[in-house]
This record gives structure tokens, C-alpha cells and sequence, in this order.
């Protein structure tokens, strides 16, 4: 900025550090929830600090379940979100990055007609077309399947533009010294494209966990067992009973635990996950 | 854009190109033209026999008031979603883009909310205004205000609102930080110089040279209102209390399951089509030529 003022400092620190606030509130309460036993939670006088039930809380949530709703322990919640996540994240890295290569490196006919049918599913995200893909996917019986959950989240174009985007950014000199060198299709790809290929694979890998992770709609359609719940289902469950009854330390460790892995991977790989985010939404 | 050296295989690019093609037809074409088909279809109660009923079931979605209602909530919710979330993350990012020492530690601090699922956003919120036993719905009850988003239906709103503006924060903010660092200084020192105060120089220089992210991220903020809140509403209010909360999508869902109206749910969602392809259309048309980041 132009000029330095202490005072236009000061302020610019008190709205952040209020908004810093703001924004993890709510996750401070759910923090101290998860830590008071269920009388003190549901009495509605709940203390701002911590409580003494945590290890009680979280062993509970994670290997026991919930008593009176879905008895699901989330330790197996958590297996199922993370299959479906690291599915969802490497299934759409793998289908579109030789999607892409196909498109951006081979003359064949019928190659943008191709291009096409990948770009337009832009437009159709999964909810607006959820019955009509839940009977098929009821018809191909991959009900409370892994495939079920993942297969139909994976096929999109953000994964093929991007990589699209970056193999036209590589210089046609690299193939063809590798052609001269007498390199094929196979040869190119896994020497010389894939390594460059890592940054943005990672970014969108990153990318891609949030999404499958955080997914709702989806896996409360085709999940029907309790045995294949993944944790954000498996919040919801807990709490579908009056709120009187319902086990709300329970849930909110359950809430932590399910925020936890996704909000490592923003901290942690900030720089990949703020390109992955820049790149997937231009 | 093309490439000028290729390979000439014939095969090799149609085998490349087989696993997204399939998923894609399977899961996108296939279930997308069934919506289409089956919107033009009623099945009976059972839903053993259909016909072919012709544009019967839009002129039964066009004729229900729940359905003007559920445009109309779609339309508040995506305004005051939209409005609250930019406004709210370019104060916080123009504070953030003023060459503060603790700028990098206040991004990360700021941005982890988007990693949070929309859903697990809805129940934390829901927690803190529930009627009886939330940590802010007592201190409302205590003013003498009879909050209860169960039972009042602005209440209700107020609640998705607010959850969905806290999720929504982040990626804007993270947007418009970016947009503004990439304004040159050399913009605002002129400004400056000319005796334009710090008031002035934003509205003046700032937040035109802004206008590109600021387009985008509404379309975008437009877009997360429409799909992505439908974990919020349904761990808040499930488009209750009595409808107060469901938007378009949320009744395709409702129709379709609570219902068992497929007909009607996939008029609905041949709607909802049309509207995303023209977001999308507006999306590709303005946005791409112009934001800069």
C-alpha cells in the first residue's frame, strides 16, 4: 500500500483477527462439545472450555457407535470416505490425463466430436440427474458398492481441461526429440510427459479428495447399509432422532474427525491446493 | 491451439479415450436422457406401468404454486448468499492485501473452511442456533426474541444463510486476494499521488480494475448456492419448515424420493438442466476472455 498508518494497520488486523474468529467458531464449539458428556451438552449450559469426557467421547465414536441411532463405529465410516475420496481423486486423474493425451497429441477422426461429449458433462452435475443415475447404477447392482460410490463422481471435464490446458503448454521440441531419439506413444508418456505432469496431477488430486470426501447427496442415495456410510452420512444419521435423544458429543466428535483429514490437506498443501482450485474453476 | 508433431497411431487414441468415454455415457448421457425421457412419462402408483403423457407433467409443475415458491427461495437464498459472502470476503481480503506482516498467516487461518463438507458446515451451525440447547439460540431466547428455526420459517433461512455464507467465505476470499494482489501498484501510487484517500482510491481504481473477479466469483458463488448448499439445507431445516427452505434442487430430490413423483422430479430436473447450461454458457462467454488473475 502507499501510505503506512499504525491506525489503518490496526484496523486491517482487528476486522482479520474478528474474522479469523468468525470463521472458526463453529468449529471451536463442536471442539468443546465433543469433549462434555451428553447431560451437559443437551442441557443448553454447556462451558466454553474444554471438558474431561474426550478420550471417552472419541473412543466411543470411533470404535463403539452410537447407542440409540446407526450403531456404525466411524472408524469404519472413515475407511469407506477415504476409499471413496482416494477412488474418486485417482480414478479422475487416471481417465482424464489419457483422455487428454489422446486429444492433444493423436490426429484421428472424430477427435473433437470426442472433446465434446467429455466437455458438456460441464453442465450436468450429479444433481440433477440423481434418479434416473441411481436406477442405473441400481441396474449395474453397484448399490452400497465402492464402485458405486466412486464411478459416477469421477467422469467430469474439469480433470481433461486442465490437463489438456498444461500439455498444450509443453513444447513440441520435447517430442520430438524424443521421436528422434525413437520414442512411441508409451515411451513419451511415461518418460517425458508424466514427469512434468506431477504438479498438476498433485494439485488436482488435492482437489479432487476435498470433493469426494465432502460428497452428500450421492452417497445417501446408493448407500443403504450402515456398513457403508461415510462419515458425512454418518453425522446426519446420528442426529436423525429427536433432538432430546440425540447424542450430540458423539456427533460433533464424529464432525471433527470428519473434518479433519480434508482441512490437513488445505493446511498442509496450501500452495498445491490453491493452484488445483485456480486451475480446475478457470 | 493445436500441436504441429503428433502420433499417427489409429488405434492407440480411440483405446486412450475408452475409459472416460464409457463412464461418461454410462453415468452422464445415459441417466441424463432417461431424465429427459421419463419427463414425459407418469407411472402408476406402483410404478410397475408408464405412459406416455406428453408435456402433462410441466404443465402440472408450472401449475403448482410449491414450485413458483421453490424459484422464488432459490432466488432470496442465491441473492443473499451471494451478496453476504462477496461482500464479507473482499472486506477481509482488501484488509489482508495491505502489506501486513502476518498476511501469509492470516490466509491460511482464513481459508480452511472450504474443506469443511457442506453438510458437517450445516450440523456445526445448526449446534449453535438449535431452540433448546444452542451455545447463540439462548442468548437470542433471552433478549425476549422467540428464535426457533424449526418452527419460524425466516428463522429457518436465516440459518441456511448463514451456514452457507461461512462456507462460502474462503473461496472468495481466496479470489479476491488473488485478483487484488494482481493489481499493479504503480495504479494506486498515481492514485495516491493525484490525492485520491484510501476510500476513494478503491472505489475509484480498485474495485473497477476488481470487476472481472468479481463477475466471476458471482456466477461461481451462483452456481455453489444452486448444487452444492443441498448437504447444508438438508442437515439444517430439510427444506422445512413447511417448504420455507427448499430450493429447486432440494425438491427434485424431495419429489422424487418423499414423493415417488419421478415424473414430475425429472421435469424438474430437465429444468434445472437448462438452467445450468445457460450459467455455464454465461460463465464460458464473459468469463473466460476476461479475468486476469
Amino acid at each position: 500500500m502507499v501510505e503506512h498508518r499504525p491506525l489503518t494497520d490496526f484496523i486491517a488486523y482487528a476486522i482479520l483477527t474478528l474474522g479469523v474468529f468468525i470463521v472458526a467458531f463453529p468449529v471451536y464449539l463442536a471442539l468443546i462439545a465433543s469433549t462434555h458428556d451428553a447431560a451437559t451438552v443437551v442441557g443448553g449450559h454447556m462451558p466454553a472450555t474444554p471438558g474431561t469426557q474426550t478420550l471417552e467421547n472419541y473412543y466411543r465414536a470411533i470404535f463403539v457407535g452410537g447407542a440409540r441411532t446407526s450403531r456404525e463405529p466411524v472408524a469404519n465410516m472413515l475407511i469407506n470416505s477415504f476409499v471413496s475420496a482416494i477412488g474418486i481423486a485417482v480414478g479422475k486423474i487416471f481417465i482424464s490425463i489419457l483422455s487428454a493425451y489422446a486429444v492433444v497429441y493423436f490426429r484421428f477422426p472424430f477427435r473433437k466430436t470426442a472433446f465434446w461429449i467429455i466437455f458438456i458433462t460441464l453442465m450436468l452435475p450429479v444433481e440433477v440427474r440423481i434418479y434416473p443415475t441411481y436406477k442405473v447404477v441400481a441396474d449395474l447392482r453397484m448399490l452400497d458398492t465402492y464402485a458405486g460410490l466412486i464411478l459416477p463422481l469421477i467422469a467430469s471435464a474439469t480433470g481433461t481441461l486442465l490437463f489438456r490446458q498444461f500439455f498444450m503448454t509443453v513444447p513440441d521440441e520435447l517430442l520430438e526429440a524424443s521421436r528422434i531419439d525413437g520414442a512411441g506413444p508409451f515411451r513419451f508418456f511415461w518418460d517425458t510427459l508424466l514427469p512434468l505432469s506431477v504438479t498438476t496431477m498433485a494439485a488436482l488430486f488435492v482437489i479432487q479428495f476435498i470433493y469426494g470426501w465432502n460428497q452428500y447427496l450421492w452417497p445417501l442415495l446408493i448407500t443403504t447399509q450402515d456398513s457403508m456410510q461415510t462419515i458425512v452420512i454418518g453425522i446426519k444419521k446420528m442426529l436423525a432422532t429427536t433432538d432430546e435423544l440425540a447424542e450430540w458429543q458423539l456427533a460433533m466428535a464424529t464432525a471433527v474427525l470428519a473434518m479433519l483429514p480434508p482441512v490437513a490437506v488445505v493446511i498442509f498443501m496450501q500452495r498445491l491446493f490453491v493452484r488445483g482450485l485456480v486451475q480446475t474453476e478457470k | 491451439m493445436e500441436k504441429s508433431t503428433v502420433f499417427n497411431n489409429r488405434l492407440l487414441p480411440y483405446l486412450l479415450l475408452l475409459p472416460q468415454l464409457v463412464i461418461t455415457v454410462v453415468f452422464f448421457y445415459w441417466p441424463a436422457s432417461q431424465a429427459i425421457w421419463q419427463s414425459f412419462l407418469r407411472e402408476d402408483a406402483f410404478g410397475l406401468v408408464s405412459e406416455y403423457v406428453g408435456l402433462e407433467n410441466y404443465q402440472a409443475l408450472f401449475a403448482q404454486p410449491e414450485y413458483y415458491r421453490s424459484m422464488l427461495t432459490t432466488v432470496i437464498f442465491s441473492t443473499l448468499v451471494a451478496a453476504l459472502s462477496l461482500s464479507i470476503a473482499l472486506l477481509f481480503a482488501t484488509q489482508a492485501d495491505k502489506n501486513l506482516k502476518a498476511a501469509s498467516a492470516y490466509k491460511t487461518l482464513m481459508i480452511w473452511p472450504y474443506a469443511v463438507a457442506p453438510a458437517v458446515a450445516g450440523v456445526l451451525w445448526f449446534f449453535m442456533f438449535q431452540p433448546s440447547l444452542g451455545m447463540l439460540a439462548r442468548p437470542l431466547r433471552g433478549m425476549g426474541l422467540d428464535w426457533n428455526p424449526l418452527l419460524n420459517e425466516n428463522h429457518a433461512m436465516m440459518l441456511v444463510v448463514m451456514a452457507s455464507v461461512w462456507k462460502q467465505i474462503s473461496y472468495n476470499f481466496l479470489f479476491f486476494l488473488a485478483g487484488l494482489q494482481s493489481i499493479p501498484k504503480s495504479v494506486i501510487e498515481a492514485g495516491a499521488i493525484d490525492g485520491a484517500g484510501p476510500m476513494r482510491r478503491f472505489w475509484t481504481i480498485i474495485f473497477p480494475l476488481l470487476s472481472p473477479t468479481t463477475f466471476f466469483l458471482l456466477v461461481v458463488n451462483v452456481v455453489y448456492v444452486f448444487f452444492d448448499t443441498f448437504g447444508i439445507i438438508d442437515a439444517v431445516t430439510g427444506g422445512g419448515p413447511a417448504g420455507a427452505t427448499t430450493t429447486m434442487v432440494y425438491k427434485v430430490y424431495a419429489d422424487g424420493r418423499l414423493g415417488g413423483d419421478l415424473g414430475g422430479s425429472a421435469a424438474q430436473s430437465v429444468v434445472l438442466m437448462v438452467i445450468v447450461i445457460a450459467l455455464t454458457a454465461i460463465q464460458f462467454r464473459y468469463v473466460e476472455r476476461k479475468v486476469q488473475y
